[in-house]
């Protein structure tokens, strides 16, 4: 009971077809009051279905939406208590600020000085008073925005739902509303459940993001949980950059796991992976800002030796590129303060990291080395 | 010897042109000059003097005033009718792709394509064959409805091409039920499209000779009242009120024109508002 008064919304087993496509495949989670959950995924993922489902413009295929302690499941989106901030706002052209803010209250029959003051103090909130009697077509993207917001939030949802909201901004604009956001959410304590493909945008906002691809719901947990022990290969590769090296299971030594690598070493690393056979095919990650370049070939020890084919100087790091000998290349990122004098392109080079700076995953990667999770430029390349 | 030839063409362009005007115009300024003509019996066809008596009584000629009269009660009830049902068309194919919308694309299009003629003369036999409705007013509404529907389901259907349908999302997510938010949304932004679509149903209405003309029975709308006296008298007046009809649209059409202008002006200078103040 305790649970269910603290889980705004619970998703039970959620799936979504159409047809013989699987939009989303068993979803399964909560989301706590006044957290700031994302939903992370490549397009198509089932993110926006998701979130659809939850504000009731679909319907499950399986599986039961969960508001309040309350299945909604087939409740029509006018009667349930979330409000959804717009890709393209969705603002009505026809009516000034005030209006859209009063929108919501007016449909709930409010009065109009009871609807006056709560709508003056929302756009206090999202700092457009002066804007009020504005028409939308006469703001600017980030105002637009902030209208948005306030609309919905005039009408103290249970939880707030943004599809892809600052992705019609430019960049900077994005990062001054992603300090907003938070400040606006910290003010208001209402949950926002947040979709977006941008990793680094989920990564600086949210306290918990489930991760998407094909449907299924990849990895749950804190930012710092999915970055450091993602659950899989797509995980890894789809939050920040990764090198990953394919290799197989030599041995189990406690909670490590000791992998020998493609690339020739053998090394030993942690991972939740306690359970692979001996011989199994795994791949080990590693992060290009844990790695220590070094020029002293041959250390013993966790590291790898390679031959340093690149090195761009990019002020309080740098970024090397690292062929090892089965020719893949690692990307490492390199404390420029401490770089080294010595270390030019083309000349032998060893990287190492600490005790936990690896992390096993099953499987192979498609293609071994560095990842690249330029989101921004997949999307627009497909 | 190239400049020469410029200027030539430029003087070719603008002879041209002003005759295409002129066979444009010369009709419409022959109606308006001959409503101040004082005819010389019953045939308004050559000029006799100039007279204000014609405008200063435009509803002399009784029968024909009572056929105006009528005419527009025919054109106000059926654009009424017609604009209902075809906007609510127009919304059905824009807003939902179900089973037989194509069709109904098609035949959407036959009432404009089929000859009126054929039109007239069908519907015409279709009454004939029942011995519900006499031939009479509401013979001729069904038979305006007919044909408006389509002008209007595909105007309207035009102009709301571009429509946003999230935001119909929206008012539903603000806690407005489907009836909030098609009055309060919907159909405040699609209201322009279905104004413009009633005015040319209501003009199609006026106008209509042919098949008004196999459907009246005993009726004389404003149409079928000249052609039937013309071949006795054509008095001063029917110049009159047809000018009036002119002058009419002409001023309907210059509003909407100006206050369109006023708009995209205002547009314009709400941008230029907004540039400046994000330049500083």
């Amino acid at each position: 009971m305790g649970e269910a008064a603290k889980d705004v919304i619970v998703l039970d087993h959620v799936s979504k077809r159409y047809g013989d496509f699987v939009a989303v495949h068993d979803a399964n989670f909560s989301i706590a009051h006044g957290e700031f959950f994302a939903m992370l995924g490549p397009s198509g993922c089932g993110k926006t279905t998701t979130l659809k489902m939850i504000a009731g413009f679909e319907q499950p295929s399986a599986g039961r939406v969960m508001l309040d302690g309350v299945d909604v499941s087939d409740v029509p989106p006018y009667k349930r208590n979330v409000n959804t901030v717009f890709q393209q706002y969705a603002l009505f052209p026809h009516m000034s600020v005030f209006d859209n803010v009063a929108f919501g209250p007016r449909s709930k029959k409010i009065d109009e000085s009871k609807l006056k003051t709560s709508v003056m103090e929302m756009l206090e909130i999202v700092r457009l008073s002066e804007f009020a009697h504005r028409k939308p077509s006469q703001l600017s993207g980030g105002q637009q925005q902030r209208v948005a917001l306030a609309r919905a939030l005039v009408n103290y949802p249970s939880a707030l739902l943004l599809d892809e909201p600052l992705a019609a901004l430019d960049l900077k604009l994005r990062e001054a509303m992603q300090i907003e956001l938070k400040r606006i959410q910290r003010e208001v304590e209402i949950s926002f459940i947040f979709v977006t493909h941008d990793q680094g945008e989920a990564l600086t906002m949210s306290d918990r993001i489930a991760v998407m691809s094909q449907g299924h719901v990849e990895q749950i947990g804190t930012p710092q949980e999915i970055y450091r022990s993602p659950s899989s290969l797509f995980v890894a590769g789809f939050i920040g950059s990764a090198n990953l090296l394919p290799g197989t299971v030599k041995s189990h030594d406690g909670d490590n796991v000791v992998v020998t690598l493609q690339a020739g070493p053998t090394v030993r690393v942690t991972g939740n992976f306690s359970s692979c056979a001996i011989g199994e095919k795994v791949s080990v990650m590693l992060r290009p800002e844990c790695m220590k370049p070094s020029s002293d070939v041959g250390v013993s020890g966790q590291g790898l030796n390679g031959v340093l084919t690149d090195m761009v100087f990019q002020g309080a790091t740098a970024r090397m590129i690292v062929s090892l000998p089965d020719g893949s290349e690692v990307t490492c990122l390199a404390d420029s303060s401490a770089r080294m004098p010595d270390a030019q392109v083309g000349s032998n080079i060893s990287i190492s990291w600490g005790a936990d700076g690896g992390y096993v995953l099953a499987g192979w990667p498609g293609k071994a080395g560095s990842t690249s999770t330029d989101v921004d430029h997949i999307e627009s390349t497909l | 010897m190239m400049r020469k030839r410029t200027k030539f063409g430029r003087i070719a362009i603008n002879v041209v042109a002003g005759l295409g005007l002129l066979y444009l115009f010369a009709p419409i300024f022959f109606i308006i000059a001959f409503s101040f003509n004082k005819p010389n019996g019953n045939f308004n066809i050559a000029w006799q003097s100039f007279t204000f008596d014609n405008w200063l009584n435009p509803f002399a000629e009784k029968s024909l005033t009572s056929a105006l009269w009528k005419s527009l009660e025919i054109a106000a009830i059926s654009t009424l009718i017609s604009t209902v049902l075809g906007s609510l068309i127009a919304l059905a194919l824009s807003r939902y792709a179900f089973k037989g919308s194509s069709s109904i694309n098609l035949f959407l299009v036959l009432p404009l394509t089929t000859p009126e003629i054929v039109l007239g003369s069908s519907l015409a036999t279709l009454f004939l064959g029942q011995n519900f409705i006499d031939f009479g007013m509401t013979t001729i509404i069904i038979a305006h409805i007919m044909f408006q529907v389509s002008f209007v389901a595909l105007t309207v259907r035009a102009r709301i091409r571009g429509f946003d349908w999230t935001l119909e999302q929206a008012a539903q997510d603000l806690g407005a039920s489907p009836f909030r938010t098609f009055t309060k949304v919907t159909f405040p932004l699609i209201l322009p499209g279905i104004l413009a679509a009633g005015l040319l149903a209501f003009a199609l209405s006026i106008d209509d000779f042919i098949i008004t003309f196999f459907n009246s029975g005993s009726i004389q709308t404003f149409p079928l009242q000249i052609y039937g006296a013309s071949r006795v008298r054509i008095p001063p007046q029917i110049n009159v009120l047809a000018s009036m009809i002119l002058f009419l649209s002409v001023a309907i059409l210059m509003t909407s024109t100006i206050s369109g202008m006023r708009k995209s002006a205002e547009k314009q200078k709400n941008a230029r508002k907004f540039n400046v103040l994000h330049r500083k």
